[in-house]
């Protein structure tokens, strides 16, 4: 992390990144809404090289019964990363990184789930990255919300998700794999659109203040792109293509 | 008043004024905003969304069908296909001198067995109460049961009821509708239970098609003649 020299060319002198993209421009991004059958709500994420399967269960009854919460629902995600998401394989048990993506999802979707409507109960949110490269937990966050509103769990706004970063002294959108290990700082944010709030924000590196807000904007700017897809998998399932 | 019906999903914005926001809307500053995916509805002074998925959300006086899952000394407990278990207390069944010693609960609601009954009560501190001391409530002795998604019911029972008046008639079945999405056909003859079973399927599927009722018809008189 930081500085570290890259032996590829990150960004070269035309602004084309190794992968072919503008500074500016996300991965290519599909999601559809309501994959599963048996989950109360699904949704499957195609975030470039990132394929991540989301399934909701709830409102349901809370077991063990001395987690449930008598004045609101309670929200419960698991993050988890197949054996096979990555190059060598990943030991299947919960890691500390996983864990730590478990909370910050949780806490991301939790302003925007209306719970307090179902007392006693909880929403179970699981999270399977079946291929990983580099922003899972924001391509997640993107699909979970949208597996939420396909469950029908009310809530205040969509959470959109997307990652900036600092890589070769530039501000990109959208860090994947290879800029996220050799970059120099890596930003996801969760944002509600029409609310126009940020539900999550973590940083990896080293920005100025100024670097720091324009990294703020630019991936704000991607969450509002991300807000796009997700709008379209909703549509596409519920109003066949017809919106507005 | 204008009465445009438009598709949302949760954040979009469906009106702002001096509007009473009612089902799946919330207000935000001067914002009305969706919760659910669904399609608006503005009335004079009031909004709201019916929503196109989730799970049933018991509402006092609303008719449900229930299965018994287990039973006390003093009630019966039932799925209602929510979130919630239904409560069914045994005054309810066998009036105000029921007594825990000489009464025997199994002997008229036994586990597994369907109840047509109505929410007498609910809120969020409480299970729902529910009763079954109504005409036309009580327990199910025969007929078939079709689950269907509770945020479907509405357009099975059609405007003013015509959908399920016209698969009744078709096919000389009684059919009786929970709010929850539990639906219990009966009907004397094997092809016209079979028939009210897969045009009742056929509205689950394709809730959202525009002439869904020409749809279904055409369905049970094209059968109707082979």
């Amino acid at each position: 992390m930081g500085g570290r020299e890259a032996t590829m060319v990150l960004l070269d002198e035309n602004g084309i990144r190794c992968d072919g993209r503008k500074i500016d421009e996300t991965r290519k991004i599909t999601i559809k809404a309501g994959v599963l059958k048996n989950a109360d709500g699904s949704a499957y994420i195609e975030f470039g090289d990132n394929k991540i399967l989301v399934g909701i269960f709830g409102p349901r009854d809370v077991h063990p019964k001395h987690m449930s919460d008598t004045d609101t629902g309670i929200l419960r995600v698991r993050y988890h990363m197949e054996p096979f998401s990555v190059t060598e394989r990943k030991r299947p048990a919960p890691s500390r990184r996983e864990i730590e993506i478990s909370k910050v999802i949780k806490e991301a979707l939790e302003p925007a789930v209306m719970l307090e409507k179902f007392p006693r109960t909880a929403v179970d949110v699981f999270i399977e990255v079946l291929q990983a490269d580099g922003g899972t937990r924001c391509a997640a966050l993107a699909a979970a919300s949208v597996a939420l509103a396909d469950a029908g769990i009310p809530m205040r706004d969509m959470v959109a998700a997307c990652a900036s970063g600092k890589v070769a002294d530039t501000i990109v959108l959208d860090v994947n794999n290879e800029e996220d290990q050799a970059g120099q700082a890596d930003m996801p944010i969760g944002y509600m659109p029409n609310l126009e709030k940020i539900t999550l924000l973590q940083l990896d590196g080293v920005l100025t203040p100024e670097e720091y807000k324009k990294c703020v904007d630019v991936g704000v700017n991607g969450c509002k792109l991300v807000y796009e897809i997700q709008k379209k998998a909703l549509s596409d399932k519920y109003f066949g293509n017809g919106k507005d | 008043m204008e009465n445009k019906r438009k598709y949302v999903i949760p954040g979009d914005l469906v009106t702002t004024g001096p509007f009473r926001p009612e089902q799946n809307v919330v207000l935000e500053g001067k914002k009305i905003i969706s919760t659910s995916i669904g399609i608006t509805e503005i009335y004079d002074d009031s909004v709201r969304v019916i929503s196109l998925t989730g799970k049933y959300i018991p509402k006092i006086d609303d008719l449900v069908i229930g299965k018994v899952i287990s039973h006390t000394s003093l009630s019966w407990e039932l799925d209602i296909n929510s979130c919630y278990a239904g409560f069914l207390p045994a005054q309810d069944v066998f009036g105000r001198d029921f007594s825990a010693h000489a009464d025997e609960l199994s002997s008229k609601l036994k586990t597994g067995d369907l109840v047509a009954a109505r929410i007498a009560n609910f809120d969020r501190t409480r299970d729902p109460l529910i009763t079954i001391s109504d005409r036309d409530l009580g327990k199910i002795d025969s007929g078939s049961l079709v689950k269907i998604s509770p945020s479907k019911v509405p357009r099975l029972i059609g405007k003013r009821g015509s959908m399920i008046q016209m698969i009744e008639q078709a096919t000389n079945a009684a059919v009786t509708i929970g709010q929850n999405g539990w639906v219990v056909i009966s009907c004397e003859s094997p092809e016209g239970l079979l028939k009210a079973k897969k045009a009742i399927q056929m509205v689950n599927e394709k809730a959202h098609v525009a002439n869904l009722t020409d749809q279904v018809k055409e369905m049970l008189e094209s059968k109707g003649e082979s």
